[in-house]
């Protein structure tokens, strides 16, 4: 079975390692590179536990393969919070809104959440809500999360009433 | 589960990954977008032995629109199908169609020629290529061949594609830039597959139709068009359109199933109700418009 080399920058820092063809992204980031926020739930690509951002796109890492990331850029939760430990925006937003409860799904969550609203000009709260529809959660009924959902829009287009 | 082993090849051209196929005679898969393939690989509904990945060949991306139609490249992910303004004003029903596919996750990742050439019944991609009378290329070693969406589908997941073709062009013909988008979608929640779906794209010409496709999808084994319908349709007064009548001759062209989602029946009275209602609202808006 082929073995290959994977360069990558990853959470910032440039990353060297090798994967077997068939090693899915999420097992590899996990695995080999240490990335234990990345949560495998389905491994099938239903529950978005496991989504990465990948050259600044949201997607499950269940449906990529490692070798498929050579030469991408790629953020997990991980990379989110800023060296001396203070929150990414939507990390504090979902704190501040009791937006978890177990935390498994919550990595996926604030990955999408965060690949959509680290850009100039933030979607609206109906693309925010659209976009959990690739996220399930079994705890939190998702109230909180909506609630995170509009202080995240309603910070991005300028404190709309 | 996990996949089960493979040898992985990541091909520069169109030329290497036809000469790869030919030479692994089956044993090949072709990866796209990866959002249902990988699914099937870690159930072990599929194990090829050699994984023919297709995301780096650059002429396989991208979308053009003319004067005489839109060329778009298999490698196109959806979410750059909706994302493409040019394409948004010439095939505004392609565009809204994509909307549908899956979620914005996979959407990312997953292409409109992945789809296509799935053949998933359910699916928007196929069924909107149908309804707008788009042509696929179809390229092996052996050479290289356009055929009809609608000639592409055989069943569920099988398509006339030879294990040794790959997809390198969908284009759709032009069709005017006020034609009407015609589009509904019953599915249990947001990204699930449809149960019952209709798409299709209607122009009017002085109060009259003068131009229609119609496509089902979730109805049958195949993308189905709705022929009987898209004839009936033709030259006919929209202010006196007969809803359930065309209705019914829409439903007469498709074959649902009994699955455990729902009965065939429920599909065909969701058909009728979907299709007469769409059409009727989607021609109103244009009369208050």
């Amino acid at each position: 079975m082929s073995e290959h080399k994977i360069e990558m920058v990853l959470n910032g820092h440039s990353h060297r390692g090798a994967a077997e063809g068939r090693r899915t992204l999420c097992d590899y980031l996990r695995q080999d590179a240490g990335c234990t926020g990345v949560h495998v739930g389905c491994e099938h690509g239903v529950c978005g536990a496991c989504t990465v951002r990948v050259d600044g796109q949201a997607v499950r890492s269940c449906l990529m393969l490692a070798v498929q990331a050579d030469g991408c850029t790629v953020t997990t939760v991980e990379g989110l919070a800023a060296a001396d430990g203070t929150l990414h925006p939507v990390q504090q937003a979902m704190q501040d809104e009791f937006a978890l409860q177990c935390g498994f799904c919550t990595p996926g969550v604030v990955i999408t959440l965060a690949t959509l609203t680290d850009v100039p000009e933030k979607p609206s709260e109906a693309a925010l809500l659209a976009a959990m529809s690739g996220h399930i959660c079994r705890c939190t009924g998702y109230q909180g999360i909506r609630r995170a959902i509009r202080r995240l829009a309603g910070e991005a287009t300028g404190e709309r009433a | 589960m996990k996949p089960a082993p493979f040898d992985y090849v990541r091909p520069d051209t169109i030329e290497e990954a036809c000469a790869v196929l030919a030479e692994a005679g089956g044993g090949a898969q072709v990866l796209a977008g990866g959002q249902t393939l990988m699914p099937l690989l870690a159930l072990r509904m599929s194990q090829p032995f050699i994984m023919v990945d297709i995301n780096r060949i650059a002429v396989l991306k991208g979308i053009v629109t003319g004067p005489e139609g839109t060329r778009i490249g298999p490698m196109t992910r959806q979410n750059e199908v909706i994302a493409d303004a040019a394409l948004a004003r010439a095939l505004p029903m392609l565009v809204t169609a994509a909307r549908h596919v899956g979620h914005h996750q996979t959407r990312n990742r997953g292409t409109i020629g992945g789809s296509i050439a799935l053949g998933e019944p359910a699916a928007e991609m196929p069924a909107a290529a149908v309804a707008l009378g788009a042509s696929v290329t179809l390229r092996s070693v052996r050479g290289s061949r356009t055929i009809k969406a609608e000639d592409m589908y055989l069943g569920p997941y099988a398509t006339v594609l030879e294990p040794d073709e790959l997809l390198t062009e969908i284009s759709y013909p032009a069709w005017p830039v006020d034609s009407i988008t015609i589009f509904r979608e019953i599915a249990q929640r947001p990204g699930d597959f449809a149960l019952v779906g209709l798409v299709g794209t209607v122009v009017v010409e002085n109060g009259r139709i003068a131009r229609a496709g119609l496509a089902w999808f979730g109805m049958g084994p195949t993308p189905i068009r709705a022929r009987q319908a898209e004839a009936a349709l033709l030259g006919q007064d929209i202010a006196r359109l007969d809803g359930r009548g065309l209705a019914e001759l829409a439903v007469a062209d498709t074959a649902p199933f009994d699955d455990h989602h729902a009965s065939a029946e429920y599909r065909r009275t969701v058909g009728r109700r979907i299709f007469a209602r769409t059409l009727t609202e989607a021609l109103n808006v244009r009369q208050a418009g």
